[in-house]
């Protein structure tokens, strides 16, 4: 149809306009079949996770402790040891953390050459391998002592946690206006009576998004435990003893040849991913209101 | 008067415009003046010098940390770097049997499996955000942004198993028999694609970590992107420009650092990813040019050999040279990034 009107009129089009609408057409066709490629990717990712996952998943997985194939086993013991790991690991990491955030965001000027090497190497610190850390962890708490523990593993997922509570605790506090210390100072209260009461008192979502963050991160890893807590087939609740987790199971019975551990594997992956977009949806979800 | 010395007074200038409103705050010069007079005759309470002590020294430990982390990788594998020398690096021998270690051979892996990636991921992650900030009707843009986005948190294991259950048993059965029969004797393909079908590898260890950093560096670029002004994009779309005339002239120049940030972040993620790379790689330690052979990275070999190294052996010093060298790979992407970011700004 435009043919026709174009003929009529006599107009041809200026024919660098038809390349560049040519080459937008090109552009609009890779844009959409990119991001039909990666939704479904991704979505196959979630369909395999899903249908594999619920297929495994029983009463007798989650209430049941590891044991051998074709035994009617679970994932009790594993799920619990993550479950304390992962919250060990918070504990260690929380207090450190803020302690770091709070003095690169109130004692650390840019002319503090100190601070400034702190906030890079926790930037650092944020894209190390995770593997590594658990080599490192490996050398400090497990070889000196002769055997893996959990409190190894659980430090080991600190590390990990630390510098994005660092970030985000830092990143919170300055956005606090300055003249709220100001008013505090004026009250006659000390510096740390400022920080903690009003500073932090003031971020607390912001940082609590940062530690719920740092607990999805590192609620999935499975590289740091591998040298530091090990696993562990049975019950046990001592830290100073290797400890099933979560991940480290799916990582040893995926690849397994025995079909109900490869199926335990999938429950386990699926209650990860789960336990992790949890978690996400769950700062999204404040975010918003906040 | 601490607050004087507060650390917006030097910072808020280069910080966020969140900031900027921080500028009325600021103390005056003549305020500050007052303050040092009165300074001398102020107390520093206990408590303030605790609470400071405290911070500073939990600053301290993350420096000491990560000093600690280089520092023992450097001397866990001093032994093989003494034992092979420089040659350690590039050296493609890796025989626990004779006792000979080379690292090449992983480091070969990682490069090439992450180089896959990223080649991979990239054009997914623009067209993708292209197509989010472009083309898409709000309401879908704003669910598949969503997605992408809690998808960048799943962790790397589920990236493994989906690999090892979909993508290796596809590679061996349709794309390997595939190229085989139809390449087999094409010179310059003949010997990437050269090897058994095992459906492990390079190329399947590149597509796993490809779609495990392409949520990542999509929901990146879609944020650059959308913090562009509106202002200049309706006057290149005024000037009859077409939507890909505004995306490449006006956007990619724009956002060419955050870009660039995205692209590299996303690198650092694939280098020393483990367990998405372990399940899918084949682990076999050779250097050859096929991407379709098993292969290791250095990650990879890491996992799997550092449970069947005695401590105090040449494999495990070897193995922690690898690690002090993956070290070295992961800094350098993420001051690459850095100095990017500060060239283009």
């Amino acid at each position: 149809m435009s043919d026709s009107v174009v003929s009529t009129n006599g107009w041809k089009p200026n024919p660098r306009a038809a390349r560049r609408r040519s080459a937008d057409h090109v552009a609009t066709a890779f844009g959409m079949v990119m991001a039909g490629i990666l939704v479904l990717v991704l979505a196959s990712i979630l369909w395999t996770l899903l249908s594999r996952g619920l297929a495994g998943l029983s009463a007798a997985a989650i209430m049941k402790p590891m044991g051998p194939p074709g035994s009617s086993s679970g994932l009790a013991n594993a799920i619990v040891g993550s479950l304390i790991q992962t919250f060990l690991a918070l504990l260690l990491a929380t207090p450190l953390g803020l302690g770091c955030g709070i003095y690169l965001s109130e004692y650390g000027t840019d002319t503090n050459k100190f601070a400034s090497c702190v906030r890079f190497v926790s930037d650092v610190l944020m894209s190390v391998p995770s593997i590594l850390v658990g080599l490192f962890v490996y050398q400090v708490m497990v070889a000196p002592f002769g055997h893996f523990s959990a409190l190894a593993g659980s430090v080991a997922l600190a590390i990990l946690a630390v510098p994005i509570i660092v970030r985000t605790t830092e990143d919170m506090l300055r956005l606090v206006p300055t003249a709220m210390r100001e008013a505090g100072a004026a009250l006659g209260a000390t510096r740390w009576r400022v920080t903690l009461s009003l500073c932090l008192r003031s971020a607390k979502t912001g940082v609590l998004t940062g530690i719920l963050l740092a607990l999805a991160r590192v609620s999935g890893e499975t590289a740091p435990l591998l040298f530091t807590s090990l696993g562990n087939q049975n019950w046990s609740f001592s830290l100073t003893r290797p400890m099933a987790s979560l991940p480290v199971t799916i990582y040893q019975y995926a690849g397994a040849s025995y079909e109900d551990w490869v199926q335990l594997a999938w429950a386990g992956a699926l209650l990860v991913t789960m336990g992790v977009l949890a978690i996400n949806i769950a700062v999204r979800v404040s975010a918003r209101r906040g | 008067m601490w607050w004087l010395r507060s650390p917006d007074n030097a910072r808020f200038s280069s910080q966020s415009f969140s900031r900027m409103t921080l500028a009325t705050a600021t103390p005056s010069e003549e305020a500050r003046d007052t303050a040092g007079a009165s300074r001398s005759g102020s107390r520093r309470s206990g408590p303030d010098t605790a609470f400071h002590f405290l911070v500073a020294a939990s600053a301290l430990l993350v420096l000491v940390v990560l000093g600690g982390l280089v520092v023992l990788m450097g001397i866990g594998g001093s032994q093989a770097f003494r034992t092979f020398g420089l040659g350690f690096a590039f050296s493609d021998v890796w025989n626990p049997v004779a006792d000979l270690y080379g690292a090449w051979a992983p480091l070969f892996g990682t490069i090439v499996s992450t180089l896959i990636g990223v080649a991979i991921a990239l054009p997914l992650a623009f067209g993708t955000a292209f197509w989010l900030t472009a083309m898409a009707p709000p309401r879908i843009a704003a669910i598949v942004g969503t997605a992408v986005q809690l998808l960048a948190a799943v962790p790397s294991i589920i990236f493994g198993m989906w690999g090892f259950f979909t993508i290796v048993p596809f590679m061996a059965r349709t794309v390997q028999p595939f190229l085989t029969h139809h390449f087999k004797h094409v010179p310059g393909i003949k010997f990437i694609i050269h090897g058994a079908p095992f459906g492990t590898g390079l190329m399947t260890a590149g597509l796993v970590l490809a779609v495990m950093i392409a949520p990542f560096m999509t929901a990146v670029m879609r944020d650059v992107f959308a913090a562009m002004p509106n202002m200049l994009r309706e006057s290149a779309y005024g000037l009859g420009a077409t939507r890909w005339d505004v995306m490449w002239k006006v956007v990619v120049p724009w956002s060419r650092s955050g870009m660039i940030g995205a692209i590299v972040l996303g690198m650092g993620r694939a280098l020393g990813e483990t367990m998405a790379v372990t399940f899918v790689i084949g682990n076999v330690t050779d250097v050859g040019w096929s991407l379709f052979a098993p292969r290791s990275t250095v990650a990879s070999l890491i996992a799997l050999q550092f449970p069947e190294s005695p401590a105090g052996s040449l494999r495990l010093s070897a193995l922690l040279a690898l690690g002090f060298i993956l070290m070295l790979l992961s800094f350098a992407s993420l001051a690459l990034a850095r100095m990017l970011r500060g060239n283009t700004k």
